[in-house]
């Protein structure tokens, strides 16, 4: 990889959630540029992930809005200040250079320069949950995936997929052509998911195209992390081995803090340690916003993480400026800002 | 008001709730090791627990909501619920479950 290829910021924010984007803006007032990273496809973090349509009481100056629509006000809100997203990365790796500034590096292979960071991850990154089965570690990359990459990998294989979700079906429903064999195991006959896929699913079960089975996953048999059969404990209590070659659960997400505990900073139960007054780390040029940080006090609201913000900006902007002068601005009488706003 | 709870380690621990909380949420106040990352939303079963039996009957029905969520949970129980979809009532002071593992 050259030079070229590395990305160069004033601010890498890690985490898109409501917090992280409103951080792009407090950083913009003071014109700083913002790169910002998230594990998700989509923006929005938990806001659009875990309650969309959900109502949100607690925004100021907003008596109700929903998590999606919070999320799009403030994509709107900055849009003034050009920030740019990169989803569906996960920050891998942090490296200090001499003069202070960053080395980020995510698991897809960007690669970023950085002055200031800023850790909006929330309650940690969204990682596929693991059903709990005995020794499922062994096979995951090999003949386990909980996502599926590339169709034609899965060609000519018994698989049996798992869950009651979007995910499992339509996955059944597309991959049981190329499939030499799919078994869609469930707890239930319903499924979370749209009528369609359901109808459709079990149309392909009463053909025979596929297999469904109203159980759950509990054992694996196989060697050296290849997959010969699956052993599913049906509602009726008895065990039955179906043979697979591939075996894809999908049981939604969960979150962990992941990487992030590995960066030498001072943690506190899975939360990043703050001061109050810059919400920095324990490392100098790192901040942490939101959920992901603790102190004294520390109520986890989106409004709080507003505030986090506000003043971090403050302290990066001594950081990545340190000739220029700070000059606080209202929004409301800043001409210079104005402009922005307006030409937006 | 009280719950009693019995923690993964067996130990049992007797905390304090207040009338129309979540369960859950007493379950957190009281340090509990409960991940309940959703926040109440009846989307992670990450606040799984097992009802004592003699409790059962006197606890709300389950929604259609909660059945879909806690049917991915696992080591689920006849008497697993999720315990953000459970609000402190008078008829529930004295309330006894069981964390379930999280997963």
């Amino acid at each position: 990889m050259t030079s070229e290829d590395v990305i160069n910021t004033d601010v890498l924010i890690i985490g898109a959630g409501p917090v992280g984007l409103f951080a792009v803006f407090e950083l913009g007032l003071l014109d700083l540029k913002c790169h910002v990273v998230d594990v998700l496809d989509k923006v929005g973090g938990q806001c659009s992930e875990f309650y969309p349509e959900k109502p949100i009481y607690d925004i100021p100056g907003l008596p109700v809005c929903t998590g999606q629509s919070l999320v799009d006000n403030l994509l709107q809100q900055i849009a003034p200040f050009e920030p740019v997203f990169h989803l569906g990365q996960l920050v891998s790796q942090v490296a200090e250079h001499p003069d202070g500034s960053w080395s980020v590096t995510t698991d897809e292979g960007l690669r970023f320069h950085a002055g200031v960071l800023v850790i909006a991850a929330g309650a940690g990154c969204f990682t596929p949950r693991r059903p709990p089965i005995p020794g499922i570690e062994g096979y995951e990359g090999k003949s386990i995936f909980y996502a599926v990459r590339k169709i034609e990998a899965l060609r000519g294989k018994r698989l049996v997929i798992a869950g009651g979700g979007d995910s499992a079906l339509d996955w059944t429903l597309n991959l049981h052509q190329v499939a030499s064999r799919v078994t869609l195991v469930h707890r239930r006959p319903e499924f979370r998911a749209a009528p369609d896929s359901t109808r459709k699913m079990f149309e392909l079960a009463e053909a025979g195209a596929i297999d469904f089975v109203l159980g759950e996953c509990v054992g694996l048999d196989g060697s050296a992390g290849e997959l010969a059969a699956v052993t599913v404990k049906t509602n009726d209590g008895a065990l039955e081995t179906i043979a697979a070659d591939r075996f894809l659960p999908f049981y939604g997400l969960t979150m962990k803090l992941g990487p992030i505990a590995g960066w030498g900073l001072n943690l506190n139960e899975n939360r990043i340690a703050v001061d109050t007054e810059k919400f920095e780390t324990s490392v100098s040029t790192i901040f942490a916003v939101g959920d992901i940080n603790v102190y004294p006090g520390k109520l986890k609201l989106i409004l709080s993480g507003f505030h986090e913000t506000a003043l971090m900006a403050q302290q990066a902007f001594r950081y990545l400026r340190p000739n220029k002068k700070l000059l606080f601005q209202y929004t409301t009488t800043s001409t210079s800002l104005q402009k922005k706003f307006k030409a937006a | 008001m009280k719950i009693v709870v019995t923690d993964y380690a067996g130990v049992t621990h007797e905390i304090d709730a207040e009338a129309d909380w979540p369960v859950m949420e007493a379950l957190k106040a009281a340090g509990l090791p409960i991940k309940a990352e959703c926040g109440g939303c009846c989307l992670c079963a990450t606040c799984h627990v097992y009802i004592d039996e003699a409790w059962v009957p006197k606890v709300v029905v389950k929604s259609q909501d909660e059945e879909m969520t806690l049917s991915e949970a696992a080591e689920l129980s006849d008497h697993s619920r999720l315990s953000c979809q459970i609000r402190m009532t008078p008829e529930l002071d004295g309330l006894r479950l069981t964390l379930a593992p999280n997963f």
